[in-house]
This record gives structure tokens, C-alpha cells and sequence, in this order.
């Protein structure tokens, strides 16, 4: 039993770690991902990310996918004359040598048909589709319900 | 009048309407802060189907939004930074009251808005009337939201509408508004020094 709690106390500390680190993929790498908990699975969540090309071609977010949600899609909050709305995003560019957040107020993922509510403390993997890098996953750790964002944006 | 003169005077005509038409689509967003008070009202029921009016909450500052609980990004951020204000007012907590009135309330109401706001702070009360209650409350606070027919959407619509939160005083008048994304220490802030 012992040597099952430590087995799992190794287990679970470097992928707590391994949030904050990027992942990489060709020119992009991906890091700081988080979602926040939700109450029940009949809401919608939320995905959030940091997306950097180091690269000299510009490139392109256009699909994430996820075991946790039957229907996650890639939407945009937008505030024009005051009012906010929150279109779909058939993709979000992501130019030669910039970072560009998927973040609150802006891009975020919409993870529709949860298939279990988030609980805090828990994670799911995410893959996201780039048009020229190709396919990454990174495992995302819900945070909670008033989380505003990555604690490990905030570490740095 | 001969035709040159008509020309002018047509021209004339033409910079008038020019000018008042960019007059009516810069001025009304800076004309509206400065606007004298006014004093919002709704009669709107809460999860426990009491009904909430204005009057109930004289004395105490109120914190409105509109919103709805479908709402994955805009929502639960500006209820968080109502939860933080609402921890970080300490004593001065009670003289406040954050209150978030539904835009959707069918649906808010079938998926449970009392368990959602709790998740953010016991202290923001919910009230979701019917869309006749709900249409007046949001005309007299002089916001604006709309269901958007959106088949990428939960149940194939989705809300859009003023983000904004919004402080009404111990007196019922309207004092401001704090634009979507106003850090919790400015709003905070904004309330210690009315405190």
C-alpha cells in the first residue's frame, strides 16, 4: 500500500510539472494550457493556452480534440460597440515569431458535451491540430472555477 | 434661386448630414457616462422564487451582471473577479451585493443557477425571471443582449450582450459601469473609496 501511494506520488508530481513546461511540435510550441472546473457536464468548459511559432511561415491552430468533451470547437469573444458575442473560430492564426493566448476574453477553446464534469485537481489531454506543424497533445489541469489563469504564467 | 445656388445649398444639406450622423455614432458612448443619474429597477424572482425589486437591496451597493451560466470565457471570468472583490472587501463585504441576472433563464434555471453562482461566491444572489421581466430589467439598466441562433452552439443558440458589470448605489442610482475586464483591485478600489 505504501509503495502504491509513492508509486502514485511519482506518478502524479511530474505531470503537475509537466503543465508548466512546453511542448513541441516542427516551430510550435505549446505550454500553459488550464481549463476551469465545472459544475456538472451539462456546461460547456473552457481551454486556454499559450501557442508560440519560432518558425519563419506562418501557421495556423485549427482544430483541438479532446476525450473529455464529444463537441470541443475553437470560439472567439469578441466586445464590439459593447457588446460581447462569441463566434466560432474556424481557426486561429498563429504568424511567424509571435505568441498568441488562447485566454479569457479572447480565443479560448468551447468544450461542448463534457463527458464528465471537471473537477479542480484533476487533468485531461487536449490534441491540437496545426495546419503546417501537425498534431500535439498536451495534458491540461482544470483548475478552479475562479481560476483567471495559469499559475504557471504567473511563476514566471 | 438659381441651380448654383441649389447646389450649394444641397451640399450644405449633405455636410449637415454628415456631421450628424458621425455626431450620433460618436457621441452616445461618452454622453452616457457622463449622463445624469438614473435609476435602474427589475422585479425579478430569485431560486427560491421570492421576487427581488430594487427596494429590497436600498442601503447597500449592488453589483450587477447580466449574463448566463452557458457561458464558457466571459461569464465565470467576471464572476471571479466578483468573488475576489467580494473575499478582499473583509468587513465592508456585507454592504455590498453582487447580483447576477439571467439572460437565459429557461435554461439557466433547468441547469441550476444557484449551485453555479455558489461555486463563485455564496454572497452573489441569482435572479431569473421570465423573458417579459428580464427585457425590462436589462431596457432599464439601458443594456442590450440577444439570442444568436448558432448551430456550433450547446442547444444551437447562443447569448450575446453587455459584458459590463454594473455598481448602483445605496439609493438606487446608477453610478457606473466597470468594462469587461476591469482587474478585481481596480473594482475593489473603486468601492473602498465609496465604502
Amino acid at each position: 500500500m505504501k509503495h502504491m501511494a509513492l508509486a502514485l506520488a511519482v506518478l502524479t508530481v511530474p505531470s503537475a510539472a509537466l503543465a508548466c513546461e512546453a511542448v513541441t511540435i516542427g516551430d510550435i510550441s505549446v505550454r500553459h494550457p488550464w481549463s476551469r472546473a465545472t459544475i456538472g457536464a451539462a456546461r460547456p468548459a473552457v481551454f486556454y493556452v499559450e501557442i508560440t511559432n519560432a518558425g519563419a511561415t506562418d501557421d495556423a491552430l485549427t482544430g483541438i480534440a479532446t476525450p473529455a468533451a464529444g463537441m470541443p470547437m475553437l470560439h472567439e469573444t469578441v466586445v464590439r460597440d459593447g457588446v460581447a458575442s462569441m463566434p466560432h473560430a474556424a481557426s486561429v492564426p498563429v504568424p511567424a515569431g509571435e505568441t498568441v493566448r488562447l485566454a479569457p476574453g479572447g480565443y479560448h477553446g468551447m468544450l461542448m458535451g463534457l463527458t464528465a464534469a471537471l473537477a479542480e485537481g484533476e487533468s485531461f489531454p487536449v490534441t491540437l491540430t496545426f495546419e503546417t506543424a501537425g498534431e500535439v497533445t498536451v495534458e491540461v489541469p482544470v483548475l478552479s472555477i475562479r481560476a483567471e489563469k495559469s499559475p504557471c504564467a504567473a511563476a514566471e | 434661386m438659381n441651380l448654383r445656388q441649389i447646389r450649394i445649398a444641397l451640399w450644405i444639406a449633405v455636410a449637415a448630414a454628415l456631421v450628424g450622423v458621425a455626431a450620433m455614432r460618436l457621441l452616445p458612448r461618452d454622453a452616457e457616462v457622463s449622463e445624469a443619474a438614473f435609476r435602474p429597477a427589475f422585479s425579478l424572482p430569485d431560486i427560491a422564487g421570492q421576487v427581488r425589486s430594487m427596494e429590497d437591496f436600498r442601503g447597500r451597493y449592488l453589483l450587477v451582471f447580466f449574463g448566463f451560466t452557458n457561458c464558457p470565457d466571459v461569464c465565470p471570468t467576471t464572476m471571479s473577479e466578483v468573488a475576489e472583490v467580494m473575499d478582499d472587501l473583509g468587513p465592508d463585504a456585507d454592504r455590498v451585493q453582487p447580483l447576477f441576472i439571467s439572460i437565459d433563464p429557461e435554461r439557466d434555471l433547468a441547469l441550476g443557477l444557484d449551485d453555479y453562482l455558489a461555486a463563485f461566491h455564496p454572497s452573489i444572489l441569482g435572479l431569473a425571471g421570465d423573458a417579459e421581466a428580464t427585457r425590462a430589467a436589462a431596457a432599464s439598466f439601458r443594456i442590450f443582449y440577444e439570442r444568436e441562433e448558432d448551430a456550433a452552439a450547446p442547444d444551437g443558440y447562443t447569448m450575446s450582450h453587455s459584458p459590463a458589470l454594473y455598481l448602483v448605489g445605496p439609493d438606487g442610482d446608477w453610478l457606473r459601469q466597470f468594462t469587461y475586464g476591469t482587474p478585481a483591485p481596480d473594482i475593489l478600489k473603486d468601492l473602498q473609496e465609496r465604502l
